[in-house]
């Protein structure tokens, strides 16, 4: 185990470092202090672990293919950029784009995430890229939405999970919103549907891997009904073009 | 002076502000810290500060800084400055020698208030005289740049990055209630000194990460109220947009927002009757004032900030809040950097304004004629 104190240290630096101390041998690294430094456990690949204090910056987890990061705390912009394969647990808040094109791998977080987030996700045989979010959402969730799973909790309530425009694109992957989402906040390339009883048991699951990822007491978000996402089509602008 | 603009680098911008609503003035040193930790978000080809509060012992004038080619047309200006107004002070802006920060133009400020009998004369009040003046030697006087003209304010920009430019004016040696910055990353338009944010009007600030694809259409609509674009950059245009409908037309600074950064039809079709008509109102009035393109933006005034991002919300926005400061940047790490445990952190949803203003007891403190009118109270046209 490496610690490494991100204090002032340049995301160039500090990334050189961690990538030099598993060079090294290091299975599992802690950086203290982190604040604003970009690109934090970008393109890296293998069964390593990240326990990140502070707030990382931008594009954390771009490219990543494996490791296991925990952020103690808020995370920025575009998370889990074009990840291809690991777990991002996030115990705050996270921004914009979290999971822009991602493409395996999985992501929970604890509280609210930002605007487009799941924007062009994608899925390929078993890669199969997870979203979890406990709190509620912005705009444009799912946005050109291609493949892989977007689950939403909408906590503290079941009021107003998603922002508006959810969905707008869509065109493959599914999203599971608690409680009901109403027609004008959904794009017109998305229809609502209940989940199947197997469904429904893997989002059992989800929660209880929720709870027990952020230390809440089991089956306090118990008994949740959800709403189904998907796309009513597999190329919803196949036509835009052609007609002219 | 320096002109940058053949070649096209997508990408960026940095933002960053924060107010102590009681009017308690902190150093230039803060918002330096904040805007530097994002230093990735500019290029060196542009950096700059609003900061308010900072000229007490002026408070009653007029600060004028201004960028001048040449002395030649330094004293061009001087002359016609002298002819419409008294000028109290005037001379150098301090700066330091700093890495990085070249191709200087000549850097002045003056203190000065309008000459009454030409305010007799022309019956024209204060501020609308000093917008004429400002717009008259930013149009006509090739080579000299009014870049900030507020009272107890000031702006201080350049080419480089912010944090060498605020090393350059010294700003460590100014303290001021409210301070906003930014960094550049010029995309469709040159790099120069003059195009560097702040832009500025009377006491109207404004620093802004993306474009305006609707800039023709804002700025043909500006003109015709007097509102000259000569800056070479669409950013100018969303600081005559604030002057024009909230000082001019005496909107309130909410039915402001709902022209420039207005919900959708269909979403507005769902408000309650009211807020609706407000809505509808101010769209078909104004429909040539809709900012259209991404754009988070810090406007700063002598009362207060507003911080706002389009209706989609294509530039990121972190607002957070500690006792008496409110701040906003572009990344929550630009806050934390000067701020490590705020009492709040949020992110704003699109066209939703983040409102700080000074409270009643730091306004009196302030000038009486402000101009960041909020009150439902207040909604009627002082013009």
């Amino acid at each position: 185990m490496v610690t490494i104190d991100a204090r002032g240290v340049y995301y160039m630096h500090l990334n050189k470092r961690i990538r030099q101390a598993l060079k090294d041998g290091a299975l599992e690294i802690i950086l203290k202090n982190v604040n604003g430094q970009r690109y934090i456990a970008d393109a890296i690949r293998g069964n390593f672990s990240f326990s990140i204090e502070g707030v990382p910056g931008n594009d954390l987890a771009a490219y990543m293919d494996g490791p296991h990061i925990v952020v103690k705390g808020n995370a920025q912009d575009a998370v889990a950029n074009t990840m291809n394969g690991g777990t991002i647990i996030i115990h705050g808040d996270a921004g914009d784009t979290l999971g822009y094109a991602m493409r395996g791998g999985e992501v929970f977080v604890r509280g609210n995430v930002g605007y487009r987030v799941g924007i062009h996700m994608k899925e390929y045989q078993e890669q199969v890229p997870l979203i979890v979010i406990g709190g509620k959402t912005g705009d444009f969730l799912g946005e050109y939405m291609a493949g892989g799973i977007i689950v939403v909790l909408g906590l503290p309530d079941d009021m107003e999970p998603v922002g508006n425009y959810c969905g707008t694109g869509m065109h493959g992957g599914v999203m599971f919103i608690r409680g009901n989402v109403p027609d004008y906040k959904l794009g017109r390339e998305v229809q609502k549907t209940t989940p199947t009883a197997k469904e429904q048991h893997y989002l059992t699951g989800i929660v209880s891997r929720y709870e027990n990822y952020f230390g809440l007491e089991e089956k306090t978000v118990g008994g949740m009904s959800f709403t189904k996402l998907a796309p009513v089509g597999i190329r919803p602008y196949g036509n835009m073009y052609v007609k002219f | 002076m320096l002109r940058e603009g053949d070649i096209r680098i997508p990408s960026g911008c940095a933002i960053s502000g924060f107010i102590n609503r009681k009017g308690n003035t902190v150093s230039g040193e803060q918002i330096i810290r904040s805007i530097a930790l994002m230093h990735e978000r500019s290029n060196g080809l542009g950096g700059g500060f609003a900061a308010y509060g900072i000229y007490p012992e002026f408070r009653d004038y007029f600060a004028f800084h201004l960028f001048y080619e040449n002395h030649a047309v330094r004293e061009e200006t001087e002359r016609y400055l002298n002819k419409n107004f008294n000028m109290e002070m005037g001379g150098p802006i301090p700066t330091r020698k700093t890495t990085g920060i070249r191709n200087l133009p000549l850097i002045w400020r003056y203190f000065v208030k309008p000459k009454l009998e030409l305010l007799y004369q022309d019956e024209m009040n204060t501020n609308e005289f000093v917008v004429e003046r400002v717009m008259e030697i930013n149009s006509s006087m090739p080579g000299a740049y009014v870049f900030s003209s507020g009272k107890n304010m000031g702006a201080f920009k350049g080419v480089g990055y912010p944090e060498d430019i605020g090393e350059f004016y010294r700003l460590e040696e100014y303290k001021g209630h409210i301070w906003t910055a930014h960094g550049r990353f010029p995309t469709n338009t040159p790099g120069w000194w003059g195009g560097a944010h702040p832009f500025t009007l009377l006491d109207w600030s404004i620093v802004h990460n993306g474009e305006i694809s609707s800039y023709d259409a804002n700025r043909r609509y500006l003109e015709m109220f007097g509102h000259k674009c000569t800056l070479q950059t669409d950013t100018e245009a969303i600081t005559y947009i604030f002057d024009l409908l909230v000082r001019k037309h005496g909107l309130p600074l909410d039915v402001a927002v709902a022209v420039v950064a207005p919900p959708f039809w269909n979403e507005i079709d769902r408000m309650p009757p009211e807020k609706r008509a407000i809505h509808r109102a101010a769209r078909l009035v104004y429909s040539s004032l809709l900012i259209n393109g991404p754009f988070s933006i810090v406007l700063g005034s002598s009362r207060g900030i507003m911080a706002l991002n389009d209706r989609i919300k294509l530039r990121p926005l972190t607002a957070a809040e500690k006792g008496d400061f409110l701040y906003v940047a572009s990344e929550e790490s630009a806050i934390r950097e000067i701020c490590p445990q705020p009492d709040r952190v949020w992110m704003p949803r699109g066209g939703e304004p983040v409102i700080g203003l000074l409270n009643d007891q730091a306004l009196q403190a302030e000038e009486e004629e402000g101009m960041l009118h909020m009150a439902v109270g207040e909604r009627t046209s002082r013009s």
